[in-house]
């Protein structure tokens, strides 16, 4: 990868601590520490506690990942189960090979 | 005039709580708005007013009712809303800086969005009640959440999430419309009806015979009577209006005050007085008869009295219409700048038959008119059928009548069809007729006017002649000559012929006069000389008879004076003389 001192600025935004949002996070780690070690900032959203939030990213679905950072902004939902989707939102792996 | 029995027991319904939505009309024919702290929806046709309704909905609470409202965008953005409504007089900005109205812009960009695994909306609902917290709204609009379909993928949880919503949006109580494309064969494109059952109000944007046509109707109102006839609406520079334009009761009080009709001499053929005030009255006649001429006397005489008037006129321009009146020394004019008569000139073809109910309905409502003359409605055949044309003028004389409004109708006739029945088939609908017909005798054509009917009062069954000079409107009795009903030129040939024989016949009176003059005074001396000839005739034997008295009286002396001599002795001589 040619643009290795880019970050990763990954948000999260759950609402509150269910089932889907801690499984979105673990798995979202996991690939993290896999493909993109030092290289990304996750920032998890709890939209019950700052609801203003959701406006600005126009986030309606819960799990949300919104990858700010590098271009273009892609937004993953779900709870980030499927890795192989994940990795192509988040351009680590292009669609095909 | 009160129907009711003065004493009753009216029983009175709890009903369905509701909320006003503003909307002219609406309100009506839903019996007080739609229902509180539920869904509605409302689903129609791309462009059929849907985003401009719901938008009415929390404008107008937030104007009128002092009820925040919140208006969650999923197509246009906040600015372009603001921007669209402006134009209706909305400044959805301060509205917002008012804390009264939040507008909230759902973008939802397929391309960017990346489905995995399980998820739920609660990003919205912690958007949407966000919104609704912020400024304490009572009004939600959600326009049009069905486009989650086209940003998401999986239905099924959509459809969950959705139905969800509803309960959660009835939960937080507040009043929700929902907005909704019409699909094939449902009201909705993905069955929004499904979720939202307590309401729903169908949109309509119909185009017949190239004009187009907005409806509305309430589909279904669980727990309310509602209309449930299809409604037009207007969308114009004041925004919605649905008007309820149907007949619903025949129950307008009504008057027995009159109004004059402009024509002294109409007037005089209608008991004297005119027509009743709330009346509805039909002008039918042939093309050039004076049908307008007559409905402009009647807004003369109308303006004149100090009440008001509109004239909805469908063949001539205003401009033309004064014109045209001034010719005959009706200045209209006047009237207009005194604000008193107001016109409303409108080809027929501008709008459907149920827009130019609409448009009236407005008109009236704003001007609060006292007399309304609709010249001429034949034309409004050419946007629609005899039978819609008859039922726009049921309704527009229902109408018209519960607002206590003299309404005039100038009708055209074919010469084929002189026998009564008009175009519009609505002479039993009206309650005077008034009928205008060309009589064409002696190489001329002049105008004769008849009561057809007038219901209530005393009428003339006379036709009468009506005349139109520079000095008006004049009724002329017609002339009944021994060759029958007479009008025009053979009617003042006529009626000189008539005074020529009365000078004849005065003349030859004066002749035979002195004649008898002259046979009198033969006659007296005739009796003059019979009388001398008579007392001739008495001195004639009044001569005889002293004659022979004489006569006699001369014998007897003459007798004894002989007998005395004869006696001889002592004679003394007596004298008898």
């Amino acid at each position: 990868m040619e643009a290795t001192e880019e970050i990763w600025e990954l948000r999260l935004y759950v609402a509150g601590k269910t089932a889907k949002s801690v499984m979105a996070l673990t798995n979202l780690k996991k690939y993290c520490e896999e493909h993109l070690k030092d290289k990304y900032v996750i920032e998890v959203i709890d939209l019950l506690l700052q609801p203003q939030l959701a406006e600005g990213d126009q986030i309606l679905a819960i799990p949300t990942l919104v990858k700010k950072v590098p271009e273009p902004i892609r937004k993953i939902i779900g709870d980030l189960s499927n890795e192989e989707k994940v990795l192509v939102g988040l351009n680590i792996r292009p669609a095909k090979k | 005039m009160d129907l009711q029995p003065s004493e009753h027991n009216k029983f009175v319904h709890r009903t369905l709580p509701k909320t006003q939505t503003g909307i002219s009309g609406l309100d009506e024919i839903t019996g007080g708005g739609v229902p509180k702290d539920r869904p509605t929806l409302i689903c129609g046709a791309a462009g059929c007013g849907k985003t401009l309704f719901s938008m009415e909905f929390i404008v107008h609470g937030a104007m009128k009712f002092n009820e925040p409202g919140v208006f969650m965008a999923f197509e246009e953005k906040a600015e372009e809303l603001a921007i669209n409504v402006a134009s209706l007089g909305y400044d959805l900005q301060k509205l917002q800086e008012d804390k009264m109205v939040r507008l909230d812009h759902v973008h939802i960009e397929k391309s960017e969005i990346e489905e995995t695994g399980e998820y739920d909306l609660d990003g919205l609902f912690i958007r949407l009640g966000h919104a609704i917290d912020s400024i304490g709204a009572k009004r939600v609009v959600l326009d049009t959440i069905e486009n989650l379909f086209s940003g998401l993928h999986n239905e099924g949880i959509i459809r969950a999430e959705l139905r969800r919503l509803f309960g959660w949006l009835k939960e937080k109580k507040v009043t929700t419309i929902i907005t909704g494309e019409k699909g094939d064969g449902m009201l909705t494109r993905h069955g929004l009806e499904e979720y939202v059952s307590d309401c729903v109000i169908l949109l309509d944007h119909r185009v017949t015979n190239k004009i187009s046509t907005r409806l509305l109707r309430v589909v279904k109102y669980r727990g309310s009577v509602h209309g449930t006839n299809e409604y037009p609406f207007l969308i114009d520079e004041d925004g919605v209006s649905v008007l309820p334009v149907t007949s619903l009761t025949l129950h307008h009080d009504v008057s027995s005050e009159r109004i004059p009709t402009g024509v002294s001499g109409l007037d005089k053929m209608l008991g004297g007085k005119g027509f009743f005030i709330g009346s509805s009255i039909l002008v039918s006649g042939t093309a050039g008869t004076g049908k307008t001429s007559i409905a402009g006397a009647f807004v003369n005489e109308t303006c004149k009295n100090g009440q008001r008037c509109i004239y909805f006129a469908f063949e001539e321009s205003p401009q033309q219409i004064i014109r045209n009146m001034k010719s005959i020394s009706v200045d209209l004019q006047e009237h207009v700048g005194k604000g008193l008569l107001k016109f409303h000139a409108a080809r027929p073809t501008l709008n459907g038959l149920e827009m130019h109910l609409v448009v009236i309905h407005k008109m009236v409502k704003e001007f609060r008119p006292d007399v309304v003359v609709l010249d001429p409605i034949t034309n409004l055949i050419t946007v629609g059928s005899v039978s819609e044309v008859k039922s726009l003028l049921i309704r527009l004389i229902d109408f018209l009548q519960s607002e206590q409004i003299t309404v005039m109708f100038t009708a055209l006739t074919l010469n084929d069809n002189v026998t009564g029945q008009t175009d519009e088939s609505i002479s039993s609908l009206v309650d005077a007729w008034l009928m205008v017909r060309d009589i064409e005798f002696n190489g001329e054509r002049n105008r004769g006017l008849y009561v057809m009917k007038s219901r209530g009062m005393k009428h003339s069954n006379q036709v009468r002649e009506f005349v139109i000079d520079d000095s008006g409107l004049e009724l002329v009795d017609v002339y009944l000559g021994p060759d029958g009903v007479l009008t025009g030129s053979a009617r003042e040939a006529e009626q000189l012929l008539e005074k020529t024989g009365v000078v004849l016949r005065d003349h030859a009176v004066s002749l035979k006069d002195r004649e008898i003059e002259r046979k009198k005074m033969i006659l007296e001396s005739k009796i003059n000389s019979l009388k001398q000839e008579f007392d001739s005739f008495q001195d004639d034997l009044n001569k005889t008879y002293v004659e022979e008295e004489l006569r006699k009286s001369v014998l007897e002396k003459n007798r004894s004076e002989l007998t005395r001599k004869r006696d001889g002795a002592a004679g003394e001589i007596e004298d008898t003389l």
